[in-house]
């Protein structure tokens, strides 16, 4: 790799960490951990990411915001792979990307559990409440599964009357 | 009107399309919810859990198309084929019902799907093996989320639990051809691509088993009837469900948004 490529790449890296999310508008595609690699070919540059969801409605507005980031920081032409394998984690997002979660109202996700170790929850059984993001009291309940897209749920806290939504751990 | 593509019948290929139209077709019926549910937080749900359905099918239907040997994407693959070669078994398009048939269907084939989802991440594919491991995370929560209600409601009023009486009674009808092997499963346990569907059933039941059970329904009789969705010979709900989904693109081929 010459110079000039571990320089164009470094940008690209830097151009990526402003392209945000259009759902969680407070994250980049960087801090949630959708990139996984830039390459450089000879005629473009090749950005790999793996999508969240499989029906997430954001990965085409990501793909084209991404080409124009690298675009408009003249690095382009660009093009963008998808990488299924191994499948997105909420482990990839990174600290910084939580605690940016976190100023936004919305709970970060604790680590996902061991693959195969989540046997069905019968409700009766509490599942560990989720911290509110305003307070930090653990005196919330889930109000829904799924909230306003399939990462996030919807809870509220019983201290501060606050409703949030939590990054659910996938 | 486009006319209608034919796909071929290699046996790997149908059963791809099987897992894709599983997917695709109770997505649709998921989809109907939007704006319907009981709940705000339901309708959010429910088109969420349709969401994830159709990304995977999406990706299962690109699949097949590089597969098909003829260069269909997935457009093409979900609104130009006939009802004929459509391959979801018939539970899935059965029509949506009332919230408790909503609920326990969603609970009979989030765990099916759960399932052969973990098994197809040993694919010999390796790009069928990626596909399952993203899926399988998302069918968890689809089956948490049907399991969670299978027990308020099956456990809950009067009303409710008539009503998942009911539903149970009627989509148990449907279950045994989620178990039953033919010669396409057979093709692809040879070729390592996924399992005999026959091989998951008894952890299905297991699980159904353990969810009903708190939930306080009986598990009905097995039954005697046998549908035959997968192999195209479809219910009488099917051509309409076909008609509304494939409408646009039929009236207006190639259309973009």
């Amino acid at each position: 790799m010459t110079i000039a490529a571990a320089s164009r790449i470094e940008h690209a890296w830097s151009a990526l960490n402003e392209v945000l999310d259009p759902e969680v508008p407070a994250l980049s595609v960087v801090d949630l951990g959708l990139v996984r690699e830039v390459i450089e070919h000879d005629d473009c540059l090749e950005i790999v990411l793996t999508p969240t969801y499989s029906g997430c409605p954001a990965t085409e507005v990501i793909t084209s915001s991404v080409i124009d980031a690298i675009v408009a920081a003249g690095l382009g032409p660009a093009r963008v792979t998808m990488r299924r394998a191994p499948a997105w984690s909420s482990d990839w997002i990174s600290a910084e990307g939580k605690r940016k979660l976190l100023e936004y109202g919305i709970a970060p996700p604790g680590p996902v559990l061991a693959d195969g170790a989540v046997p069905i929850r019968i409700v009766g059984r509490r599942q560990a409440a989720v911290p509110c993001p305003r307070c930090a009291s653990v005196r919330t309940e889930r109000l829904s599964a799924f909230g306003s897209t399939a990462c996030k749920s919807l809870h509220r806290c019983l201290d501060c009357r606050e409703p949030f939504e939590h990054f659910k751990p996938i | 009107m486009v006319a209608s593509i034919r796909i071929p019948a290699a046996p790997e290929l149908q059963y791809l399309l099987r897992l894709s139209d599983t997917c695709l077709i109770l997505g649709q019926r998921l989809g109907e919810w939007c704006g319907h549910a009981p709940i705000l937080e339901e309708d959010i749900a429910l088109s969420n859990m349709a969401l994830d359905l159709i990304g995977q099918s999406r990706a299962l239907l690109t699949l097949a198309g590089q597969r098909s040997g003829e260069g269909y994407d997935e457009d093409q693959l979900a609104f130009l084929r006939d009802e004929i070669d459509y391959r979801n078994p018939t539970l899935v398009e059965l029509p949506r019902g009332d919230f408790a048939f909503t609920v326990l269907r969603n609970l009979i084939v989030s765990t099916w799907l759960k399932l052969m989802w973990e098994r197809l991440r040993d694919s010999s594919d390796a790009e069928l093996a990626g596909i399952a491991g993203k899926a399988l995370k998302e069918a968890r929560y689809h089956q948490q989320h049907a399991a969670d209600w299978a027990v308020r409601l099956g456990d809950g009023t009067d009303e409710s639990r008539r009503r998942c009486e009911a539903a149970l009674g009627t989509l148990w009808l449907y279950t045994p051809e989620l178990f039953e092997d033919d010669a396409v499963d057979a093709a692809a346990t040879a070729a390592g691509i996924g399992p005999a569907w026959s091989q998951l059933h008894e952890a299905w039941l297991a699980e159904m088993n353990e969810v009903l059970g708190e939930a306080q329904l009986a598990v009905p009789p097995a039954a005697t009837f046998r549908s035959s969705g997968k192999r195209g010979l479809h219910s009488e709900h099917m051509g309409y469900l076909l008609a509304e989904m494939q409408h646009l693109q039929r009236s207006y081929p190639g259309g973009a948004w």
